[in-house]
């Protein structure tokens, strides 16, 4: 019985093939449309995570719980380098590493300028950012050595230094006591992202600490999970290990760069408002064809009704095709789909223009698609359950059939 | 030619009443046309008006359509790069342009200190009457005044600043910077005004100050770091940035906006191709319905079809009913997209609040609050693709409606 209804159903569908054909073309169209474009998605913002994190704020950063709104000196952390260390035993996790950070005039010999100097970990900091390996003039800060400054590119050219040249830098300690250096410009950045390369430098903690008279306090342990779903769990065992919440707080990437998420989530709206219209259409689509399929089976609906059989059964029967060419469309589209994308996935896609769009949010020139289960199946999925919500109208019309009228229809 | 009118008012007819042969099917599909135009219009008017927010404040903010400074002004901004103010024919030049709004900058990288709080800033004079016309700081005033003459000797911060210096208005700040000289200068300056950029991260970083009062102190008189000049409308500023270049010292180097910030300039001319392929893509997903609607209706008929040209209508006439059968679906589907687009924007006029993602918005360089922008050549757009390549994809079906053998069509059943 079952086949019989299944054949039927199959032999019902190409009974207008042409019919069949645009609904499933609709399907296949706006589904391939879905796969690549929920795949480019997905790609460009974990790209967009990932590099906006990895060149500096790292996933979660340890903080006075008031330096997150008011990154001010007096903000601190105590014994900041043991800390991280005991971090790291604790989570199994060398990617961790301890800053300071403070306000200071750059001088050279020819120019001034503000800056943000930073002391950092040299040994610990190239496993939380990719500023050390950005370095393109020169090299990283030596590990524990004194007197060494890293600079950003614009900032060199501002204040007119190269490699080996010298810097004095003054600002105001903990203590509120002057707090200055001279120091040998040993490497040159270009992040790319002109607010760093123009007001970053960074000097080693140690060297920091004395100058700044903080003792042995800094402002954030920086940590890098291996992979962003890493973080919750990251963030729990962080949170249950803190003995006084009033003097340090974990911050996650979120809060760190809330900017990042909302940017992603304004974009994924807007994405999902034309998703939403190409499903509408293709359910129209849909709507249509099982509409008219009906009709002009009036008359061999009322034999079969006739003939015993219920109309609960002719609407399984229509939601049957239906379902069949969901199938099709759900196939083919993702096949094209997948298809399309892989080919862009490993050619790389660009449009023009994209350049300027991507220096913005922190991504490459060329956009990779990284196709996933879910990005192949979840557009698919919802314009089939779509198609399946718009045939329920065409099926329940069978209910109202009368056999001996339907039989007389024209 | 009387017999052509025949034709045509027996055709629209014939249309009209078979379109509405099958009311289910071209409700159905009237739907779907005007779900897909309303999309079309709508989103695009949201992008619009987002682009539209986003260049109109990047171009508050460099400020100016054109900019004139010393060649090495924009790598180094240092005070060094400074240019005189303008003279003679040059400025009798600036004082003839339409728009009548210029004004000279000082901008210069300083550092501002309160007594609890030091922080890099970017140091700006104004001349405070022209200001109005080339950036819009004096609406931004959120407290206090704004500066009176190019030589007052207040200063105003932004809102966000002052937290971070824990100080307030009315109280004083020294703020320091270099002369041409490499000499460090400074000066005490009172808090005269606060400001909210709509942008919070400029709230931070732009400091303004009396363009004269910054000139003595930073001991460059009668010299600025850029001229800027506001035409009409930043779309069309070709004819003003060519006489500018043209007038301008050979030794200075005139930019418009688009020069200067090509994020903008990319999100400008990106703008007409997002809206392009956006609506090609709504009108593909339709086209597939739009032939499916044909194709059944022209199954359903083949039998008449074959019967009215067995009885003289030439094949020409069936391709051009069929047509206007789908011509006038269109219309109709347009009429209703457009008018449920414009029910739907209308309300929104006064502007959608997106704050919940405003840091996000922040980032792309827009602000919190979305205002939708209808505008002519947009509709002109989704209207004309709906239409013309509608009617060019109505062509196939209907040339193998008029292709039918008469003969065979009377004998299908």
């Amino acid at each position: 019985m079952k086949s019989v209804v299944l054949r039927m159903a199959w032999r019902n569908l190409w009974r207008h093939g042409r019919r069949t054909w645009l609904t499933v073309g609709a399907m296949i169209f706006s589904n391939s449309l879905l796969v690549f474009s929920i795949s480019l998605q997905f790609g460009s913002y974990d790209m967009m995570i990932d590099n906006s994190l990895q060149t500096f704020s790292g996933h979660i950063q340890l903080q006075h719980p008031s330096y997150l709104d008011q990154p001010k000196m007096r903000y601190t952390l105590a014994d900041i380098v043991a800390n991280a260390q005991k971090l790291r035993d604790e989570l199994a996790l060398e990617s961790i590493s301890a800053r300071a950070s403070g306000f200071a005039l750059a001088s050279s010999n020819k120019r001034s300028h503000g800056i943000q100097l930073l002391g950092v970990d040299a040994k610990h900091e190239p496993l939380v950012s990719t500023f050390p390996g950005l370095v393109n003039e020169g090299r990283y800060l030596g590990p524990g050595a004194q007197e060494e400054i890293v600079i950003g590119s614009i900032l060199a050219r501002n204040l007119k230094v190269g490699i080996g040249d010298e810097l004095s830098f003054l600002g105001s300690g903990l203590d509120e006591s002057f707090a200055a250096g001279v120091v040998t410009v040993v490497g040159i950045f270009e992040s790319g992202i002109p607010d760093l390369d123009r007001a970053m430098a960074q000097i080693n903690l140690g060297y920091f600490q004395d100058s700044f008279a903080m003792q042995r306090a800094g402002h954030s342990i920086v940590i890098r999970a291996a992979h962003i779903d890493d973080v919750d769990g990251l963030m729990a065992r962080i949170s249950a290990g803190i003995d006084d919440p009033s003097r340090i707080v974990p911050r996650d990437w979120n809060e760190l760069q809330p900017g990042l998420r909302q940017a992603i989530q304004a974009d994924m709206t807007s994405a999902w408002f034309m998703y939403i219209v190409l499903i509408v259409l293709v359910a129209f689509s849909v709507l249509n064809t099982q509409l008219m399929s009906v009709l002009e089976r009036t008359r061999e609906f009322g034999t079969m009704m006739a003939l015993g059989l219920k109309p609960i059964h002719l609407a399984r029967l229509v939601m049957l095709e239906t379902g069949m060419m969901t199938a099709l469309g759900l196939l083919l589209g993702i096949t094209l789909g997948a298809l399309i994308t892989a080919y862009l996935s490993v050619v790389g896609f660009s449009y023009p223009g994209m350049e300027e769009m991507a220096v913005k949010f922190n991504l490459p020139d060329r956009m990779y698609p990284a196709i996933s289960p879910l990005s192949l199946t979840l557009g698919p999925v919802i314009v089939a359950l779509g198609s399946l919500l718009a045939a329920i109208y065409p099926a329940l019309r069978l209910n109202r059939l009368q056999p001996i009228e339907a039989m007389r229809a024209v | 030619m009387a017999a052509h009118r025949l034709h045509f008012s027996v055709l629209l007819t014939l249309s009209w009443r078979n379109l509405w042969r099958n009311h289910r099917r071209t409700g159905i599909m009237l739907g779907a046309i005007a779900v897909g135009v309303w999309a079309m219009i709508f989103m695009t008017a949201l992008m619009r008006g987002m682009v539209d927010d986003m260049l109109n404040e990047g171009i508050h903010n460099l400020p100016g359509h054109i900019q004139i400074q010393h060649p090495d002004f924009l790598d180094d901004p240092s005070v060094a790069n400074s240019i005189a103010e303008p003279a003679g024919e040059f400025e009798a030049l600036l004082q003839r342009i339409e728009s009548k709004r210029w004004a000279t900058r000082i901008r210069v990288p300083a550092v501002i200190a309160s007594e609890r709080e030091t922080r890099g800033i970017n140091l700006v004079g104004i001349e405070p009457a022209a200001e109005a016309d080339v950036s819009g700081l004096p609406e931004l005033l959120s407290a206090g005044r704004f500066l009176e003459s190019r030589k007052d000797s207040g200063i105003i911060i932004g809102a966000k600043l002052a937290e971070r210096l824990e100080t307030r208005l009315g109280k004083r700040v020294v703020v320091m910077s270099q002369d041409p000289d490499n000499n460090i200068r400074e000066r005490g300056f009172r808090i005269v005004g606060i400001y909210r950029a709509k942008l919070p991260g400029l709230e931070e970083f732009n400091v303004y100050a009396a363009r004269d009062t910054l000139q003595q102190l930073l001991r460059i008189e009668g010299r600025v770091s850029q001229i800027i000049v506001v035409g009409e409308d930043y779309r069309d500023i070709e004819p003003l940035y060519r006489q500018v270049r043209q007038q301008a010292p050979a030794d200075l180097q005139v930019r418009a906006w688009y020069e200067i910030d090509t994020y903008l300039a990319t999100m400008f001319n990106m703008m007409d191709g997002f809206v392009l392929v956006w609506v090609i893509i709504i009108f593909l997903a339709l086209s597939f319905g739009l032939v499916n609607t044909l194709v059944m209706a022209i199954f359903e008929r083949v039998r008449e079809i074959g019967l009215i040209q067995a009885l003289g209508m030439r094949p020409a006439l069936i391709l051009y009913q069929i047509l206007m059968e789908s011509t006038l679906l269109l219309l109709i589907g347009l009429g209703l997209g457009n008018g449920l687009a414009l029910a739907t924007i209308k309300p929104l006029e006064s502007g959608l609040d997106i704050s919940v993602v405003a840091e996000g918005m922040a980032m792309m360089g827009a602000s919190s609050m979305l205002y939708p922008k209808l505008t002519s050549s947009d509709l002109l757009l989704a209207n004309s693709v709906v239409i013309l390549l509608g009617v060019l994809t109505s062509i196939l079906p209907a040339w193998r409606a008029a292709k039918l053998d008469p003969v065979r069509a009377l004998n299908s059943t």
